[in-house]
């Protein structure tokens, strides 16, 4: 037998973790202390605690372990490895209320700017991007890396490859998520939206993802099954093309070792390009490709249903990410961007419309035979009201790529009200829907503990994007008019300050909306910590691992 | 668990053949990569050659120091959050903020800033626009000048000095990637930063010759010191001012 056998102690593996950690430790103290730059020397010590904690760490563990190998599997039943899909749930929780609090906070700055409060690190423009980063990166990437190591794990039947490295991911993804964060804060920023997390910053999530992918690779090889499984093709697109996107828009010269300052190798007309190339698909591939992978998972597994259409499903992640890459350009219409390439982004935009409608057919129709547990399951109809809030944002979102739609839409709230369609009622619902799921299976209780307080938040919540979609809506068109207003004489209407005065009323109900959301999800974050704290029961045999056949 | 379709008709359907991006990791992640890389492709790499994405404009120059170095603030506080710098050919733009933009007056700007939202202003031709005091005025307390704004009110700016002993550094890094700093300029640039806020200073005519049309004036009132109020300001006169429309020919593209 194996256990009779004596490992060593140290494996090599683990020797090279250890000294690399070690190593950047080191590093990272040196440049803390050479550092002119007090924000910079500040994230140069996070680095350096965290690497000599992860250094102690390994070799602790290491020395530790004794000589038996984590077993694979336990009477003959995988030896599932969920510490880190615990890990990341509650990180991803806890991230959203934190996104979701700084979104209320710059909201209500929009309609009173005296909550800027004439302070440095809280003034909208460095909140923002706080906001933006917090709640797609830190909440939506938290729930992307726990859910796919969830799914991997049940889907191959097979324990996360590594023991290091599923750790290093979840933890390591982390960390850039704090460095990103208070380097805003602290004016850290490369002023790219979406990508504004400086050169070291972005060097250490190319190595956080590099392990990503192998991890999840490696755990997709040693499946059971000759299929992998439909969730796990859309996890890995995203997986690779947000490392394709994030290497081609973050192609940066640091200044020096010692200075947070970098700049882009693209300028101008390139750079914009690159950028909603970018842009553009990290909506596409984070916030879609990852995110239907979920729904590809969870929703059959609720509703206890196979998979509505398995052709459906490969046509729709072919031609997803195939039309997706194209449509980056339509944010930049009318712009010194050629012609021909906006309509090309455009055109694709358009043509986009017909994979996501066929990904939302396929979710919602899993659900034939079983419409009635919507009655019955408010975790199943929040999922498939995300579903729905889907198939809208992205039927307006061909709409406003229309180069006509877009002259007037263009840099007003119109965009922002879309994009948070698709992010509070798509991405946000169907997170909020796995972790419901996930939770109660990962703590091994038999259910949540208030189906009622789930439907408190469906119903706050969905109020609160009601509002805030609404509002925007009307300001964004009413601000798109009074730009473009001319008097009978043929004078422009509206000052610019006009309209930015009739913005008013619209911007404290937009803060009414997300304080409604927030208030949802902090229900959730009560009702999940007393399902946590709850007596544990065994759960019903085999749930949570058998998936229902694909049609 | 199977993926294959009960209602598949023949082995040799075209469904079937999907198995092999099914049951191979590595093939699927080359399926992917290819498919992803084609619109990429096509849309960007043609923006290195295009006559209307490269051409050069007279006027347009690398930014002066001090210029550089209040583009540097603009980024930092997140201006592009609410102002793009981006005029559309659109009669109402063009009314309000002049000329539509050009790509060769962006083509310096790393990271370019046309932004995507104009909770405030298109800043794109505010150059010229207002004076010095007003926006030092505006900066400290927008809603002193302006009642009904929105904007966050940025007061440390004219109380903080201007970090700038990196900056001939960033102007190396620039010139890396195909901005045209010479070596006279790099050389020069902390005391060029300094004379541009002081016309009294002996090196102010070397800073217009080496940056033609530079404004060279104490932007928040003290000729002596370098405050981050002097280098943003200094970057806001300069936007949109360096092409004279009256000269450009639009038609030049026109093939």
């Amino acid at each position: 037998m194996a256990a009779t056998l004596p490992a060593p102690q140290l494996k090599i593996t683990d020797l090279g973790a250890g000294i690399a950690f070690g190593a950047l430790a080191l590093l990272t103290l040196i440049i803390a202390g050479k550092t002119e730059y007090p924000g910079y020397a500040f994230h140069a010590l996070v680095f350096a605690i965290a690497s000599g904690w992860a250094c102690f760490k390994v070799f602790d563990n290491a020395t530790s372990r004794g000589p038996v190998a984590i077993a694979q599997e336990i009477d003959g039943k995988p030896n599932y490895n969920m510490g880190p899909v615990k890990f990341a749930t509650i990180a991803a929780m806890f991230w959203g209320i934190a996104g979701f609090t700084v979104g209320l906070v710059i909201a209500l700055q929009l309609a009173f700017p005296v909550f800027n409060f004439e302070l440095p690190w809280i003034s909208f423009g460095r909140l923002r991007p706080l906001h933006t980063s917090a709640v797609i990166f830190a909440f939506g990437g938290n729930v992307l890396i726990g859910t796919s190591f969830y799914v991997v794990q049940k889907t191959c039947r097979a324990r996360l490859a590594g023991d290091i490295s599923p750790w290093f991911v979840v933890l390591g993804y982390n960390l850039f998520i704090v460095i990103a964060g208070t380097g805003y804060l602290l004016g850290i920023t490369q002023g790219k939206e979406y990508a504004e997390p400086e050169w070291y910053a972005d060097l250490w999530l190319t190595v956080v993802w590099v392990a990503y992918l192998l991890v999840f690779l490696a755990t997709v090889w040693k499946r059971k099954e000759p299929h992998i499984y439909v969730a796990n093709w859309f996890y890995l697109g995203f997986i690779v093309t947000i490392a394709v996107l994030h290497l081609g828009n973050n192609a940066t010269i640091p200044v020096s070792i010692f200075s947070p300052k970098s700049y882009i190798v693209w300028s101008g007309v390139q750079d914009a390009m690159f950028q909603w190339w970018y842009g553009h698909n990290a909506v596409g591939f984070f916030l879609t490709a990852g995110f239907l992978a979920i729904m590809y998972y969870f929703i059959p597994k609720r509703a206890e249903r196979p998979v509505y259409s398995y052709r459906l499903s490969i046509i729709h992640f072919w031609a997803l990410i195939f039309l997706y890459i194209w449509a980056g350009p339509h944010h930049l219409h009318y712009t010194a961007l050629p012609d021909w390439a906006q309509t090309l982004g455009m055109t694709f935009s358009i043509m986009l419309w017909m994979p996501s409608w066929g990904g939302m057919i396929n979710g919602l129709l899993t659900l034939s035979g079983a419409w009635d547990k919507l009655r019955t399951d408010p975790v199943l109809r929040m999922m498939v009201v995300s579903v729905a809030f889907y198939g809208m944002s992205t039927f307006e979102g061909p709409l406003m790529s229309i180069k006509a739609v877009n002259s007037l839409s263009h840099y007003t709230d119109w965009t922002i009200g879309h994009v948070h369609s698709g992010a509070l009622g798509w991405v946000g619902y169907i997170s909020f829907g796995a972790i419901y799921c996930l939770v109660p299976w990962l703590w091994n209780k038999k259910s949540l503990y208030s189906d009622r307080l789930v439907n408190w938040h469906f119903w706050i919540s969905t109020l609160g994007i009601v509002l805030y979609i609404t509002a925007m809506w009307v300001s964004g068109i009413l601000q798109g008019l009074m730009w473009r207003a001319y008097t009978p004489l043929g004078f422009l209407e509206y000052s610019f300050i006009e309209t930015v005065a009739a913005m008013k009323p619209f911007y404290v109900i937009r803060a009414l909306g997300g304080g409604l959301f927030l208030a949802g999800a902090l229900i959730m974050a009560y009702n999940l910590w007393m399902t946590v704290r709850g007596a544990p029961e065994a759960r019903e045999a085999g749930l949570g691992d058998a998936l229902p056949a694909t049609r | 668990m199977t993926n294959v379709p009960a209602t598949a008709p023949r082995k040799t359907s075209l469904w079937a053949k999907h198995k092999i991006f099914e049951t191979n990791s590595i093939i699927l992640i080359l399926g992917v990569l290819i498919v992803i890389s084609i619109g990429g492709l096509v849309e960007i790499a043609p923006l290195f050659y295009l006559q209307s994405t490269i051409e050069k404009v007279k006027g347009v120059r690398p930014y002066s120091p001090l210029e550089l170095a209040g583009r540097a603030i603009y980024v930092r506080e997140g201006c592009y959050n609410c102002h793009s710098q981006m005029i559309r050919p659109l009669r109402d733009e063009v009314e309000r903020y002049g000329p539509y933009s050009l790509a060769a007056e962006s083509m310096y700007d790393k990271p370019f800033q046309w932004g995507s939202k104009r909770t405030g202003p298109d800043l794109a031709r505010v150059g010229g626009k207002y004076s010095d005091e007003w926006q030092l005025r505006h900066l400290i307390d927008p809603r002193a000048v302006v009642p009904q704004s929105i904007m966050p009110a940025y007061p440390w700016l004219a109380t903080t000095d201007l970090k700038y002993n990196d900056i001939a550094i960033d102007m190396k890094v620039n010139r890396l990637s195909g901005v045209p700093y010479t070596d006279e300029m790099i050389l020069n640039a902390e005391a060029d930063l300094r004379a541009q806020i002081n016309p009294e200073d002996p090196g102010a005519a070397d800073v217009e010759r080496r940056y033609p049309k530079a404004i060279i004036r104490s932007f928040a009132g003290d000729p002596k010191r370098v405050t981050e109020a002097d280098a943003l300001i200094a970057y806001l006169q300069v936007l949109g001012t360096m092409v004279d429309f009256k000269l450009y020919d639009n038609k030049a593209n026109l093939r």
